[in-house]
């Protein structure tokens, strides 16, 4: 216990930085994410196939991976950003993936029958779109979303191998200092953690019920 | 939802403008991977020397091995988690509350605690050298995580059985074990299936965290080939190749599992602790 309440300045920045890492990034993923989906089912062949591409490369290497190539390829692009952002574009690039497939999921959840209802009411593809399909779709989207970005909070510990401070480093550097309090760092750090995810799911549940059709 | 109804079928001057369109798009893609890989190629990165060491037979045969060790390390953690994961899901669905709150908490904890943190853990508390404790660290960890995601899987599945299976069981006169040993988890398991490989797939990536606890396994032995021949990109090419092909393989093979066992019943995980990304997308997330 005391090696928390020790601690508890630079576990607090440690806590700030995870928190900065999962906004930023989860941002980014969501607009990088959305352009993806929106690639993968535009009319435009070679998009698609793009689109297609990409998701399957990124979805399929580990971030560690994808976290080692970024920091060696961007210098090589003369591209030198310190070490926050670096780790924000890895995690961009990889939970993107799975934004955009959380989206098309959404999408297709939708039955065929709502999309022949409007057209067969006269409406045009942007109305269809804006009033029946989307506003069904984003309620549908809800949850997934909330788990591709709850998987980024708990991907975000990775930062830890790349030079960042967040809470998992903080937490190897007081193991390494204080052995005999394990227990108390590593619950410690977890309840960090868990308050993160909690709050995305709490969120998550809010927006779901109020768009919920009654 | 195919995207055909939502328009008409497009007449010449649309085709004309997604022909410009794809025109455009191609330019501005093939720019844009153009430039990377010359900037790559100006930085000598395409040079001979760096890629040699992947046709040497000795950095060959290490990097084969360190292959086969991920996926001994990747067999065993996920053979250990649908043991874990049975007994955890099967005792949140008990009928005790002793049994039922211990495993929710188990269930919840570890699906929203980072497993790298996890494995760290684990691994300064069995001492923090490279090899043997590196290794379970790692497969300790896939246990914690993955268990508990295949737990919620296991619950999922069992839920999803219509209620008349158990009811029948019940007025056949068999008793609680019975019903669950014979009548459900039987027909569970199957609709489990693409989702436990599915999950596999999360474990197989995740296998990759040997890296930063010195874990035998590819990126292990990657790290020491890329210190060797100071060749970072090619080495981390190389190794993603490697992942995305049995990744890929995984795949196809929970597709082909959900089409021949599990038909239109998808497994849902719920949400709170979050579940493995793979599996999430994967499993199709039926919502609702």
């Amino acid at each position: 216990m005391d090696v928390l309440v020790d601690n508890a300045d630079s576990l607090l920045a440690a806590f700030w930085m995870t928190l900065r890492l999962v906004i930023v990034a989860g941002l980014l993923s969501l607009a990088w994410g959305t352009v993806l989906a929106a690639m993968r089912v535009g009319p435009v062949r070679v998009l698609n196939l793009a689109g297609t591409t990409y998701v399957t490369l990124f979805r399929n290497t580990p971030l560690l991976v994808i976290l080692l190539l970024i920091f060696n390829v961007l210098p090589k692009l003369g591209i030198t950003w310190g070490y926050f952002w670096p780790n924000v574009i890895a995690l961009t690039l990889y939970t993107s993936s799975f934004v955009c497939e959380a989206l098309r999921a959404g999408v297709n959840s939708i039955p065929l029958g709502q999309a022949e209802a409007a057209r067969s009411l006269g409406m045009t593809f942007g109305q269809s779109m804006r009033q029946v399909i989307l506003p069904q779709s984003f309620r549908a989207v809800v949850p997934p979303v909330a788990s591709v970005l709850i998987a980024l909070t708990k991907n975000t510990s990775l930062v830890a191998i790349f030079g960042l401070a967040d809470l998992t480093a903080r937490m190897k550097d007081l193991l390494t200092d204080h052995a005999s309090d394990l227990l108390w760092i590593f619950f410690g750090v977890a309840f960090a953690y868990i308050v993160i995810v909690e709050a995305i799911s709490v969120i998550a549940n809010t927006i779901e019920r109020r768009w919920r059709v009654a | 939802m195919s995207a055909s109804v939502l328009f008409d079928a497009p007449g010449p001057r649309t085709r004309a403008r997604h022909r410009l369109y794809a025109v455009i798009s191609t330019v501005v893609l093939a720019a844009i991977l153009g430039l990377i890989l010359w900037k790559l190629w100006q930085a000598g990165q395409f040079a001979l020397d760096l890629w040699e060491p992947f046709v040497t037979p000795r950095i060959l045969n290490a990097l084969l091995w360190g292959l086969g060790q991920t996926l001994m390390m990747a067999v065993v953690a996920v053979a250990g988690a649908i043991v874990l994961g049975f007994i955890l899901g099967i005792g949140k669905l008990s009928d005790h509350a002793v049994l039922r709150w211990p495993a929710w908490v188990v269930v919840e904890f570890f699906r929203a605690v980072p497993l790298f943190m996890l494995i760290l853990a684990t691994w300064y508390l069995l001492g923090p050298q490279p090899g043997g404790n590196g290794y379970w660290a790692v497969v300790i960890g896939l246990w914690l995580y993955n268990g508990s995601v295949i737990a919620e899987i296991t619950r999922a599945g069992i839920h999803a059985i219509p209620k008349g299976q158990s009811e029948a069981a019940y007025a056949l006169g068999l008793r609680k074990s019975a019903v669950m040993k014979l009548v459900l988890l039987p027909q569970a398991v199957k609709i489990m299936l693409p989702a436990i490989i599915s999950q596999s797939i999360v474990a197989l990536k995740d296998t990759s965290l040997g890296y930063a606890v010195l874990a035998p396994g590819l990126t292990f032995i990657g790290k020491q080939v890329f210190g060797e021949f100071r060749n970072i990109i090619p080495t981390a090419l190389v190794m993603a190749a490697t992942y995305i092909v049995l990744n890929l393989l995984l795949t196809w093979l929970a597709t082909w599992a959900q089409k021949r066992y599990a038909g239109e019943k998808k497994v849902e995980v719920g949400l709170v602790g979050a579940v493995g990304l793979g599996s999430q997308a994967e499993a199709g997330a039926a919502l609702r």
